[in-house]
C-alpha cells in the first residue's frame, strides 16, 4: 500500500482539480440545449451543493452538528420575500437584511446553546426550528400560514427573476455555488480553518493552545448562517413563493445534513458530491413515482438513504477514497509480483 | 380555580403519555447512545395496529395494546438488526441519519397503503365515557392512557434496576467490552433493549386510537416531544424522562389554554431550552 498513490487519487490537488473543471465546464451547461427539467436539476444541485457547504462550515469543519440551519434558510428567504412582497422593491436590499438577521439571530441563540453536548446540542436544534417555524406560522406580518406570494414582475437580475428559461436562475445557482466553495477553500488554508478543525477534532487541547473556542465556533456559525440566509433568498427567488413548513422545516435541515454526511463531512467537496446524488435521486424519484400518489416516491428515498448510510458511514468521498487505495494496493501489488517475478 | 385543576388534570394525563413515548426512547439513548428518529413513526405504527384491529376484528384498543406492544417490539428488534447494528461504532450522527430515513419510509409506506385520512375508532368500552369528580370531568380513555403509562413505566424501571437482565443492561450501557468480557451477550442486550423501546410506544400506541385519530403524521411531534423530554429528564434516567414528560404535558396545556393553542409547542420547547441552558445535562443528568 502505497499511501502517496492513494492520495494522488483525491489527495491535496484533487478538490482543487474537481473545482477548475468545475469552472471549465458549468458555464456551457446551458448550451448543451434546453431542457426545463434538466435545468431545474442542475439548478437544485448547485443550490443545494451551496447550501450543504454553508452548513459544512459549522457542521463539518467545526464539527458542530445543527439541524437549525433551515431557520437562518428561512430567514434569508423570509428577507427576500418580504422586500419583494411587502414593499415591492428588488430583492436586494432584503437578502442583505435576512444575511445580517441570520447572522445575529445565529450567534444570539447558538452563544447558550455551545455550552450543550453532543445530543442535547442536537436536540435544542430541533426545538429551535419548532419555535421559529411555528412563530412565523402565527406572526401575521410576514403572511402566517398562508405564506408570501411573489408578483409578477419583470425579469432580469435587478428582480432576481426570469419567466422565460431558467437560464439566469442557473448562472446564479452557479455563482452562488462558486462563492460558498471559493469561501470554504480559501478558509481551508486560512488561520481561522485550522482553528475550526483544532476546536473540532478536540476542544480542550485548542483552547490549552490559546484557541478563543466559543469566538471560533460563535464567528463560523454566524458565516454559515449568513451564507444560508443567501442561499434561501435565491431559493424563493427561484420558488417564488414561501411559507413556513416549505422553509423553516426539521426535514429541510435534515436535507442539508444528508447532503454533507453522504458527499463527505469536512471535506471541500462533499457538498457537491451528496449534493449530485441526492437531488437527482429525490428529483427524478418524484417524476417517476411521484404521479402514483401516496408518497411512493418518498418511500424509495427514504429507504435509499437508510442503505446508503448504513453501507458507507465515510460518505462518497468514502467510497471514492476506497476505489483510490484499492487500485493503488493493486498497482503496488502487481509492481511487486513483477518484481519478484523478474530473475 | 376549577378551570385551572382541569386543565392541569388534562395536562397530567397527556403528560403521562408522553413519559411512556419517552421512556422507550429513553433506554435506547441511554443504553446505546443511539437518537432514534424514527420512534414517533414506532407510535403511528402502533396505532395503525391497534386501528386496524379495532376496525376490522372489533378488537378493543384495551385488548390490542398487547398487539401493538408485540408488533412495535418487532418492529425494533427489525431496526435494530437491520440499520443500527451497522451503525453503532460510528459516530451518533451516521444513527440520526439513517433512522430518519427510516421514519420517512415509514411514514410515507402508511400514507401510501392507508391514504393520508384521519382514522378514529368511534365504538370502543371506554369511548366518550367520563367520569365526574365534583365538577372535574375526567375522560376515560385517556385516565386509562395514563395509568397503562404508569404501570408501564413502573415496570420498565423495575427490570432494569431489579433483575439480572437489568444489571447486564446497566452493566452493557456502562461499557461494552467490559460487559462482553464478564461474558454478557451485549448484540442480544441491544436487540432486546431496541425492541423494549419500540413495545413502550407501541403500548402507548396502542390505547390511543380510542381518543386521538391516526394518520400518517401523527408520529411526528409525539417524535419531537420524546426528545425533548429525554434531553430534559437526563441521558438515560428513567425518573428524568417521566418527570419531563408530566412536566411538558402541563406546560402544553396551560400554554394551550391561557395564550393560545398555536402557542403550546412554542412553551413546551421553550422549555427545554430554559431548563438546559441552566442544567446542560438535564434535571436528572450529571
Amino acid at each position: 500500500m502505497n499511501p502517496k498513490e492513494a492520495n494522488r487519487v483525491l489527495g491535496k490537488d484533487g478538490p482543487w482539480l474537481v473545482f477548475a473543471a468545475l469552472l471549465f465546464v458549468m458555464p456551457f451547461v446551458p448550451f448543451v440545449g434546453e431542457n426545463s427539467f434538466r435545468m431545474h436539476i442542475m439548478i437544485l444541485i448547485l443550490l443545494f451543493a451551496a447550501m450543504s457547504q454553508a452548513w459544512n462550515i459549522i457542521g463539518g469543519y467545526c464539527g458542530q452538528v445543527s439541524f437549525g440551519h433551515s431557520v437562518f434558510f428561512g430567514i434569508g428567504a423570509y428577507g427576500a420575500g418580504m422586500a419583494v412582497v411587502a414593499y415591492g422593491v428588488p430583492p436586494w436590499p432584503g437578502i442583505l437584511t435576512g444575511m445580517i438577521v441570520a447572522a445575529a439571530v445565529a450567534v444570539i441563540i447558538s452563544w447558550p446553546c455551545f455550552k450543550l453536548s453532543g445530543h442535547y446540542f442536537a436536540i435544542a436544534t430541533f426545538a429551535i426550528v419548532e419555535i421559529f417555524n411555528r412563530g412565523f406560522l402565527v406572526w401575521d406580518w410576514v403572511g402566517g400560514a398562508l405564506g408570501l406570494d411573489y408578483p409578477l414582475v419583470e425579469e432580469g437580475l435587478w428582480n432576481l427573476m426570469w419567466h422565460d428559461s431558467k437560464t439566469g436562475y442557473y448562472y446564479c445557482a452557479l455563482v452562488l455555488f462558486l462563492i460558498t466553495f471559493g469561501l470554504v477553500r480559501w478558509l481551508e488554508g486560512h488561520r481561522f480553518g485550522y482553528y475550526l478543525r483544532a476546536v473540532r477534532e478536540g476542544q480542550e487541547t485548542a483552547e490549552s493552545l490559546g484557541v478563543n473556542s466559543t469566538a471560533v465556533k460563535l464567528a463560523a456559525m454566524a458565516l454559515s448562517a449568513a451564507l444560508a440566509a443567501l442561499c434561501g433568498a435565491f431559493f424563493v427567488q427561484y420558488n417564488l413563493r414561501v411559507d413556513p413548513p416549505m422553509v423553516m422545516s426539521l426535514d429541510m435541515s435534515m436535507k442539508f445534513v444528508l447532503i454533507t454526511v453522504l458527499g463527505g463531512s469536512g471535506t471541500l467537496v462533499g457538498p457537491l458530491l451528496g449534493a449530485t446524488v441526492l437531488i437527482p435521486l429525490q428529483e427524478y424519484s418524484r417524476a417517476l413515482w411521484g404521479g402514483l400518489g401516496g408518497g411512493v416516491d418518498l418511500i424509495v428515498f427514504g429507504l435509499l438513504i437508510i442503505i446508503i448510510v448504513v453501507k458507507q458511514p465515510a460518505g462518497i468521498i468514502g467510497i471514492i477514497r476506497d476505489i483510490g487505495k484499492h487500485a493503488a494496493r493493486r498497482r503496488a501489488a502487481g509492481k511487486e509480483e513483477a518484481d519478484h517475478g523478474a530473475p | 380555580m376549577e378551570t385551572l385543576i382541569q386543565v392541569l388534570i388534562d395536562g397530567l394525563l397527556s403528560g403521562m403519555v408522553y413519559a411512556l413515548v419517552a421512556a422507550g426512547l429513553c433506554i435506547i439513548w441511554g443504553v446505546m447512545d443511539v437518537i432514534n428518529f424514527a420512534h414517533g413513526e414506532y407510535l403511528m405504527v402502533g396505532m395503525y395496529v391497534s386501528y386496524w384491529l379495532g376496525f376490522l376484528a372489533h378488537v378493543d384498543p384495551l385488548v390490542s395494546v398487547l398487539a401493538s406492544g408485540a408488533f412495535v417490539f418487532l418492529l425494533g428488534a427489525l431496526t435494530y438488526k437491520l440499520i443500527i447494528r451497522y451503525t453503532i461504532r460510528r459516530p451518533g450522527l451516521v444513527a440520526l441519519l439513517a433512522t430518519f430515513g427510516l421514519a420517512m419510509f415509514l411514514k410515507n409506506l402508511c400514507m401510501n397503503r392507508f391514504s393520508p385520512n384521519f382514522r378514529i375508532l368511534s365504538d370502543t368500552w371506554l369511548g366518550g365515557k367520563t367520569f365526574l369528580v365534583g365538577s372535574l370531568i375526567l375522560p376515560v380513555p385517556q385516565l386509562a392512557a395514563g395509568i397503562l403509562s404508569l404501570v408501564t413505566i413502573g415496570l420498565l424501571y423495575a427490570l432494569i434496576n431489579g433483575t439480572r437482565f437489568g444489571w447486564a443492561v446497566q452493566a452493557t450501557a456502562m461499557d461494552r467490552e467490559a460487559a462482553e468480557l464478564m461474558g454478557i451477550n451485549t448484540e442480544r442486550i441491544y436487540v432486546l433493549i431496541f425492541g423494549i423501546g419500540g413495545a413502550c410506544v407501541g403500548f402507548a400506541g396502542g390505547i390511543m386510537p380510542s381518543y386521538l385519530a391516526v394518520h400518517p403524521e401523527v408520529g411526528s411531534m409525539f417524535g419531537l416531544i420524546a426528545f425533548v423530554c429525554v434531553a430534559m429528564g437526563g441521558f438515560g434516567s428513567i425518573p428524568g424522562a417521566f418527570l419531563a414528560g408530566l412536566l411538558v404535558g402541563i406546560v402544553e396545556a396551560l400554554a394551550g389554554f391561557y395564550i393560545a393553542p398555536v402557542f403550546k409547542y412554542i412553551a413546551v420547547f421553550g422549555l427545554y431550552l430554559a431548563v438546559v441552558f441552566l442544567r446542560p445535562k438535564g434535571i436528572f443528568g450529571w
